[in-house]
């Protein structure tokens, strides 16, 4: 009953394959794919304070420190575009973003 | 170390739980109830791990501003979601397909994850004795010394990132009176003032 760190790992893991197994479901919503990059930035986060608690280092609490700043800063953004795109298309769905021809 | 077990297995499937039914749930207001729930204990996983701190600005930064910034956005957008949702049976296989590859190559990698005996010899910054120095004055002393610049780097693109976001979503309506001030401090007397000579019982 000894939890080590691959128990945290393994958590870590199923949380960051889910996040990409919600962009790949969630291709049409742009919301539901920022909420599933959100859970990818917490898998790492977790793999950071697992490694950082388990080896001794405050160093990866501090990165993770860092990591949660600018998973803030981009989702702040992130929903600051799609209003301004919704208010000129009136749409989020991510096919319709195609107004650059990219 | 049952109970702490137990926290970590109560924990780790709420989380996962919770990672689910962001992906699944059909009403994206539910996604970010459930994403609120996944960060609350992910907090608990990080209190297990013994960073306190880090939970805290969890709750407190995600729960209490990016998932209710998502709500607001969510909420705020007149948005036919169920339209949003067509085809994803379409998308689920190779959506599985990835997502179960990606989880067997971490697993690989994990599984031969091996530490070697003296890790800690190798530690940047040890981590001090919990009795001597608490988790938020070893973090505050890491921060505020060897990673200033970096610490200053986060604030900046913090401050990038809030100008951002207000000239991407401001938007100048006509119609609406707003106060300039460089008119206001450029009026003189003479543009506001006229001085009528009036004759008596003439009026103006």
């Amino acid at each position: 009953m000894d939890i080590g760190l691959g128990h945290y790992l393994t958590v870590a893991a199923i949380l960051f394959t889910l996040g990409i197994f919600g962009i790949f479901l969630n291709r049409k919503n742009v919301i539901v794919i920022l909420m599933s990059i959100e859970l990818m930035l917490l898998a790492v986060n977790i793999n950071f304070v697992a490694f950082s608690s388990f080896s001794g280092d405050m160093v990866g609490q501090v990165f993770s420190m860092f990591i949660l700043t600018v998973a803030a800063a981009e989702a702040a953004i992130g929903l600051a575009i799609l209003v301004v795109y919704f208010r000129n298309r009136g749409s989020i769905a991510v096919e319709d973003i195609n107004m650059m021809k990219g | 170390m049952i109970v702490h077990a137990l926290a970590f297995y109560l924990f780790a499937a709420v989380v996962v739980a919770c990672a689910v039914m962001v992906v699944a749930a059909r009403n994206p207001v539910h996604s970010v109830l459930f994403l609120i729930l996944a960060f609350f204990s992910a907090a608990g996983l990080f209190v297990l791990l013994g960073a306190e701190f880090l939970a805290m600005l969890l709750v407190v930064v995600y729960v209490g501003a990016v998932a209710v910034l998502f709500l607001f956005v969510v909420m705020m957008l007149d948005v036919n979601f169920a339209a949003l949702r067509e085809g994803v049976l379409e998308y689920l296989p190779f959506g599985l397909l990835v997502g179960f590859v990606m989880l067997v190559e971490l697993v690989m990698l994990y599984g031969a994850w091996i530490t070697g005996p003296d890790i800690a010899l190798a530690a940047a910054s040890p981590t001090p004795d919990i009795t001597q120095v608490s988790n938020t004055e070893a973090l505050g002393h890491l921060l505020y010394t060897k990673y200033i610049y970096l610490f200053q780097a986060a604030g900046m693109i913090l401050l990038v990132a809030m100008i951002g976001a207000i000239v991407l979503s401001n938007r100048q309506r006509d119609g609406v009176r707003r106060q300039v001030i460089a008119e206001q401090i450029a009026r003189t007397r003479k543009d506001a003032v006229e001085m009528k000579k009036v004759t008596p019982g003439g009026g103006i």
